[in-house]
């Protein structure tokens, strides 16, 4: 028999806990985290990584001065190019807007607008359709007709022409947007809790409570709502990326976040002009900033949802 | 299957009535037209007037009675802007947008279903992770930045494509001459936003065929017509392919109408003059009853969609209409 070195299980025990710790970072999704943890952290530091201020433009040199309007003084340089064409400088290394403003620090600013406005809007949404879920499925009848039927009417118009309806009497406005993304999505997520409800009440464990003469109101608390959370997180990383799509929607469409906050859609909406006269990449940033966070919003809820559907899982 | 189509359409009239109740109501709680229309510091005077040409100084159930009344004899209000019926307007205007959902509803088609059976029929190949990244990718791109590259690409650097509005042709109700003929021409105008707005629904389109095929292709039929001897393109092309379009093609058929009524974005990229244009004028011009015309006209469609589709399945499956 050998003799086992001591410390040996020490040894031993520390590779196990590597090796799990492993395993679980295998099965979570690397690229939508790693993508949405950028955009997190950007959006949480922007005021110390932005190179410039979001809302001021840029102090151009005085080369830029002399080659844009022939003096050595000027306020601003507008639609300076980004820095691998000719003519751009690493100072604004994506270039500056029709304001002279950097476009990197403005993006860098937009991750937070974005963030803020899909979470938000989604978490109120996913807190008021899940209790109306839970209401509808639970109690039943009167509460069961009156809250689908709504719910049905609710789900009709299509989203952005609901949010573009609540829009015309708010005006735009951040909160706005927060409260229409709200009103809008709270509808999805009470059909599919009450669907769970539904199979749920009829479980023993809420049958026993109820024979134990727990009150509705506890049920509803401890047993059901616990038990509908995973629907809840997939419709929620799934309505993610929707409201991103809807923001930008709203802002592009002048009624969303206000200027001058450096919206992305917002942003694409202001340099049409300039996209007619070939500067594309004032179009294609924003745009690539809003595909990249609401692609990892969607793959992050697919992954939830094959992860916490098994029967999806060889789909 | 009387009773059936009567229950289903009671449902359809109810739905209806609330969505028109909800809009109703959600609009005067959130918000005010009148103090959108008129700007802070505006003549109180003129506030006055605007209410009262609205009819919002009245008390609120009957502002609600004169709503419904109207609105069940097919009077949407009149246009602030341009001071005629928004019906009027709105049909005018929703040749254009049809003719660009129905575009962008036969590439949604044409991408989504084959590419949706090849990843169906080959799970875990190189075929389905394609299929599978392009509609990920479909359903995160905003159809409005689809269309600014297109315009980029084809319309700027290459120049082949026009860039904005519909072309010469126009549909004209009065003249019937116009009313075939509007449709197969200007294809080259139609190209960029169709694709930009089929693009989106096409990634959905993918999903949707795929799941419904693997479904159908697990089911105990397409085992037994395999243990027969069938060969396996006949099992596909003969057995499954036309249960799995079943789900396929009402999803289209919603897809259509939310194509013709979401394009608000692409509409206005590409100068494109359909109902969704229309609401982004209304919208910048503060224009309420213009925006709510339009609203209530996409509802409708989508509830009177929803009882055919309803009344269909109810026909086709027996299972359906004997369940309620």
């Amino acid at each position: 028999m050998a003799t086992i070195p001591i410390g040996a299980d020490r040894t031993i025990a520390a590779v196990r806990a590597v090796r799990r710790s492993y395993r679980v970072l295998r099965d979570l999704p690397m690229v939508p985290m790693l993508i949405l943890g950028v955009l997190a952290s950007v959006a949480v530091l922007a005021p110390v990584i932005a190179p410039h201020s979001k809302l001021d433009p840029v102090k151009p040199t005085r080369e830029q001065c002399q080659a844009k309007f022939g003096t050595p003084d000027c306020p601003y340089v507008d639609n300076a190019p980004p820095f691998w064409s000719p003519g751009g400088t690493l100072d604004t290394p994506l270039g500056t807007d029709f304001l002279g403003r950097d476009v990197l620090s403005r993006l860098l600013y937009g991750a937070r607008i974005s963030l803020i406005v899909a979470l938000t809007g989604t978490l109120f949404a996913g807190a008021i359709g899940t209790v109306l879920g839970v209401l509808a499925g639970y109690m039943g009848r009167w509460w069961d007709e009156i809250i689908m039927r709504i719910t049905d009417a609710w789900l009709t118009l299509p989203s952005l022409v609901f949010a573009i309806l609540l829009s015309s009497v708010r005006g735009p406005g951040l909160w706005n947007v927060v409260l229409i993304l709200a009103l809008v999505f709270w509808s999805r997520y009470s059909r599919a809790v009450r669907g769970e409800v539904l199979t749920l009440r009829e479980r023993d464990f809420v049958k026993l409570a109820e024979i134990n003469g727990i009150g509705k109101l506890t049920i509803i608390w401890r047993h059901l709502i616990p038990n509908v959370m995973n629907t809840v997180m997939v419709l929620f990383s799934l309505q993610v990326g929707v409201a991103v799509i809807i923001e930008a929607s709203l802002s592009f469409l002048g009624v969303g976040v206000p200027p001058p906050e450096p919206s992305w859609g917002l942003m694409m909406a202001q340099e049409r002009e300039s996209l007619m006269e070939g500067r594309w990449w004032l179009e294609i940033f924003p745009g690539i900033c809003i595909t990249l966070l609401v692609l990892s919003a969607n793959m992050l809820g697919d992954w939830l949802r094959v992860r916490l559907d098994p029967q999806l899982r060889n789909r | 299957m009387k009773r059936y189509v009567l229950v289903r359409a009671l449902y359809s009239v109810v739905t209806l009535w609330l969505l028109v109740t909800i809009i109703f109501g959600l609009v005067r709680l959130t918000g005010d037209p009148v103090a959108m229309k008129a700007e802070a510091g505006a003549d109180p005077a003129y506030v006055a007037q605007l209410r009262q040409s609205w009819g919002l100084d009245r008390p609120l159930y009957w502002q609600y009675l004169g709503f419904v009344g109207r609105l069940l004899r097919a009077d949407f209000g009149h246009s602030f802007e341009k001071s005629l019926p928004v019906r009027d307007i709105y049909f005018e205007r929703l040749p254009n947008s049809l003719k660009l959902g129905f575009a962008a509803f036969l590439i949604s088609l044409a991408l989504g279903v084959p590419f949706g059976m090849l990843s169906a029929l080959k799970v875990n190949s190189v075929w389905d992770n394609a299929g599978k990244a392009v509609a990920l990718l479909g359903l995160s791109m905003p159809g409005f930045f689809v269309g600014l590259v297109l315009i980029i690409v084809f319309g700027i650097e290459l120049g082949w494509l026009p860039v904005l509005g519909k072309g010469s042709s126009a549909f004209v109700w009065s003249a019937p001459s116009t009313w075939a003929m509007f449709w197969f021409r200007d294809w080259g105008h139609l190209a960029m936003p169709a694709f930009a707005l089929g693009w989106y629904f096409s990634g959905a389109m993918l999903r949707i065929t795929r799941s419904g095929m693997l479904d159908v292709l697990g089911s105990d039929y397409i085992k037994l017509v395999r243990l027969k001897g069938v060969p396996e393109p006949m099992v596909v092309a003969k057995h499954a392919l036309k249960n799995s379009l079943i789900p396929v093609l009402t999803f289209a058929g919603l897809n259509l109408l939310i194509m013709v009524n979401v394009a608000v974005v692409i509409e206005v990229i590409f100068n494109w003059p359909g109902v969704g244009q229309l609401l982004y004028d209304a919208l910048s011009n503060r224009d309420f009853p213009m925006v709510q015309g339009v609203v209530l006209m996409s509802g409708l469609m989508i509830v009177l969609l929803n009882f055919t589709i309803d009344v269909l399945y109810g026909y086709v499956d027996p299972r359906i209409r004997l369940s309620r």
